[in-house]
């Protein structure tokens, strides 16, 4: 697997950097954020190159994973991976995963977005 | 352990809250460059893997032999406060990639639909796609130099444009212009909900 002459070498080889594993641990959309403490970047400098260099944006500033995927060039499904192990190891935090349900949610959210619109 | 875990990544004490606006349409016809003229960074680009048939690629074991592509998708960013990040996602131009569209409109708040008034009948797919879909849109005519000057009226009819979807003509160039198509979708979205609400439309099964 991963060899050159592997007609799927160029699928395979960017699922390297999660040990071949495609499938996050838990499902996290495009658009969720993710934000690192100074305490998790100097835990990730043991996680491997790639987990490091994604702490290292989150504690920056809070990154979407498609920012993350794009950053780090790595494709969507392979940063989702590592994104989601990193959380689960406590080296990220999770924001906005989940869909606003209700009413009074919703619409609070569009509000705040259409003001944020006209400020703009 | 949980304690733990969540003293390291703490910190934040708030929650983040992000909201995306799709921005669809076929090929070329604008928009990465209307992402350009509203966010905070150069247009970003993710990659999601997928197979020519228009399937998202989890494992590549199981797709043996299956002649496989990747599929860009542009974004842009708008950190209107702290705690409150707007993302537009350019759909990828080519609408077989259905797979990611499904990915890119889950949760977001609204679309809108770019229509290059040159070449008007590549927007069928796209707008078939959102009229089958349980998601706001609007449709927003980009207006090219030396494009034929068509009544919003005669577009809609020529697209058989529903009379509740908006219809908004654009410069996808220039940034008010830009920025009254996102806010014509949020209201749209607040429009749709409040209809909802009073079970005034009836719900689309997408
Ligand atoms: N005159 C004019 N040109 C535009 C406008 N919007 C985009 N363009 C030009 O049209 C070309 C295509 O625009 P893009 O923003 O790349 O289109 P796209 O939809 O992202 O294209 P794909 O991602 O390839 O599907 C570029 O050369 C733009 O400069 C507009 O409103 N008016
Ligand atoms: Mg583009």
């Amino acid at each position: 697997m991963g060899q050159p002459q592997d007609p799927r070498g160029n699928l395979v080889r960017p699922y390297a950097v999660t040990r071949g594993r495609t499938e996050p641990r838990r499902d996290i959309p495009i658009e969720a954020i993710l934000v690192a403490s100074q305490a998790a970047v100097q835990e990730a400098r043991f996680a491997g190159h790639d987990k490091y260099r994604i702490a290292v944006l989150c504690e920056a500033k809070p990154q979407s994973l498609a920012e993350l995927s794009a950053f780090t060039r790595q494709p969507l499904g392979v940063a989702r991976v590592l994104v989601a192990d990193m959380v689960a190891d406590g080296l990220l935090s999770l924001h906005s995963a989940a869909p606003k349900k209700g009413f009074t949610e919703r619409m609070d959210l569009l509000e705040r977005v259409l003001s944020g619109l006209r400020k703009l | 352990m949980d304690f733990a875990s969540s003293e390291r990544a703490g910190a934040q004490p708030r929650e983040i809250t992000s909201a995306k606006i799709v921005i669809a349409g076929g090929f070329g016809v604008g928009k990465t460059t209307l992402v350009g003229a509203v966010s905070e960074i150069e247009p970003l680009t993710t990659e999601a893997l997928m197979t020519s048939a228009g399937q998202g690629v989890d494992d590549a074991s199981k797709v043996p032999g299956k002649e496989t592509t990747t599929v860009a998708m542009d974004f842009g960013r708008i950190t209107m406060a702290d705690d409150l990040i707007l993302y537009l996602f350019g759909t990828p131009g080519q609408t077989r990639f259905w797979f990611m569209w499904d990915e890119l409109i889950r949760g977001a708040v609204g679309a809108a639909v770019l229509v290059d008034t040159r070449r008007i009948a590549d927007a069928f797919a796209p707008l078939d796609y959102f009229e089958n879909r349980h998601l706001p849109y609007i449709v927003a005519l980009n207006c090219f130099d030396g494009a034929p000057r068509y009544e919003p009226d005669e577009v809609r009819e020529a697209l058989a444009i529903p009379p509740h979807v908006p219809l908004v003509m654009c410069d996808a160039r220039h940034r008010e212009s830009v920025k009254a198509v996102l806010v014509q979708v949020v209201e749209h979205a607040m429009a749709t909900l409040v209809a909802e609400q009073s079970g005034g439309y009836p719900a689309v099964v997408g």
